[in-house]
């Protein structure tokens, strides 16, 4: 008497297709992947309609519901020059390896004086300063009309325009300036930072002003 | 692991043979495949997907002497004043008069402001709709089309928004104005502040504390 005896094959499945997928997709992230940048304090912009996707190019002034305001722009190299001119300027000096930490940063929101510090903070020191931020000043002081965030986006754009025409980045891509508030911000605080804009020579009279999309039908 | 490997077929029988045992050409995948989610899972969640988006503002330069200062046309003035009421708008034509008539009270809604500017452009609405058909039948070239458009909203008699935030609005409020004179197709406006009168205005009209 023949037994039929069932082949004991171990359950397993062809993973192929899977593997496949996954790592297509693995390649597809690796190659599109803009990394979100660490925000210093969380905004929630406004939304609107418009569709127009900010340059890459920003210098980024932000502004938290409390009206402090923070300050950032990309670029290692445009940091470091930045961190020389406005240590020239406030006559500060750094040392080589805070201008490397400098170059690395993003958001700054306190005053000059404290730099020293936040440069030699680490990753959790500096989170709870950013938490306890009181923002870039934005009071007319002596010397400056428009408080050190005058200083910042006056320094910090200059840099990006050296910057630019040695890289000949042609004009369209240029560096532009970006406003990034909170819907709940008191518009007297943007006002001044436009004011700033618009007194730092040669006059920054054209900027953006980051919004969420709004996905509302218009008619 | 996941994967038992099955011994090379019965053979404990009479005849013994050796044989080479046939092993399944299998790897077990399971540690690439946990790599691999592992991955996408970082990819995924550390991506910005959607870019930002964003409003071009151009303020008008500061002028050195204000002597020759853009003359208004007091008909096609619309002026806004956004206080820190975030429920209502106020808003009226043409020159300021200290006058409790003059006022009038909308909302942030599609009934509200987006009506006002759409009625207020209507003309010049429907001029750039013209030009739109023209150019989407492929009549007009693309810079011609646009030239057009902004010629159109530029014009002498089309509307002027003069939008004027106090101190204690919100930036949500000025965004959503801006926002509805950019989908009414407005050319013209600027953020201007409010005048003391103004807002002794407000203030009598109990508006405003």
């Amino acid at each position: 008497m023949g037994k039929i005896k069932i082949p004991k094959s171990a359950p397993s499945l062809d993973m192929t297709p899977m593997v496949d997928l996954a790592f297509l997709l693995v390649t597809f992230f690796m190659l599109t992947a803009k990394f979100r940048v660490n925000e210093a304090v969380p905004i929630m912009p406004p939304s609107s309609h418009s569709e127009k996707i900010l340059p890459e190019n920003t210098l980024l002034v932000t502004v938290d519901t409390a009206g402090h305001v923070f300050f950032s722009m990309d670029g290692p190299d445009v940091r470091r020059g930045f961190l020389r001119e406005i240590g020239d300027k406030y006559k500060m000096t750094f040392s080589e390896v805070e201008y490397k930490r400098f170059s690395l940063m993003t958001d700054y929101g306190l005053p000059i004086s404290m730099l020293h510090e936040y440069i030699k903070a680490g990753e959790t020191e500096r989170a709870a300063m950013d938490k306890k931020a009181t923002g870039i000043p934005i009071d007319s002081v002596q010397n400056a009309p428009g408080g050190e965030l005058g200083n910042w986006i006056f320094y910090g754009y200059r840099q990006k325009q050296i910057h630019d025409q040695t890289k000949k980045i042609p004009r369209e891509k240029q560096c532009r300036i970006a406003i990034k508030a909170d819907g709940q911000t008191n518009y007297k605080i943007i006002k001044r930072v436009i004011k700033i804009f618009q007194d730092t020579p040669p006059g920054l009279n054209s900027f953006q002003l980051i919004t969420n999309q709004e996905t509302e039908n218009l008619d | 692991m996941s994967e038992i490997i099955e011994s090379g077929g019965g053979g404990h029988g009479k005849h013994q043979k050796k044989r080479a045992k046939k092993h399944s050409a299998r790897i077990d995948m399971t540690p690439m495949v946990d790599l691999g989610f592992l991955l996408l899972t970082f990819f995924v969640l550390t991506t910005q997907f959607s870019k930002p988006k964003t409003m071009e503002i151009n303020m008008p330069v500061i002028p050195k002497d204000t002597s020759n200062r853009m003359k208004i046309e007091d008909n096609t003035a619309l002026t806004l004043l956004l206080t820190e009421n975030q429920e209502k708008v106020f808003y009226y034509y043409g020159k300021f008069k200290n006058d409790p008539s003059i006022l009038k009270t909308t909302d942030y809604s599609k009934e509200g402001v987006r009506k006002i500017f759409r009625e207020r452009n209507k003309d010049v609405r429907e001029q750039i709709k013209k030009e739109t058909e023209k150019y989407e039948k492929h009549q007009m070239a693309d810079t011609t089309y646009k030239r057009k458009v902004m010629e159109l909203k530029g014009a002498k008699d089309a509307v002027f928004v003069i939008v004027k935030a106090d101190d204690k609005a919100k930036y949500k409020g000025v965004i959503d104005v801006i926002d509805e004179i950019n989908v009414a197709d407005i050319g013209k406006y600027a953020l201007v502040d409010i005048s003391p009168a103004e807002k002794q205005y407000l203030k009598v009209m109990g508006k405003i504390q």
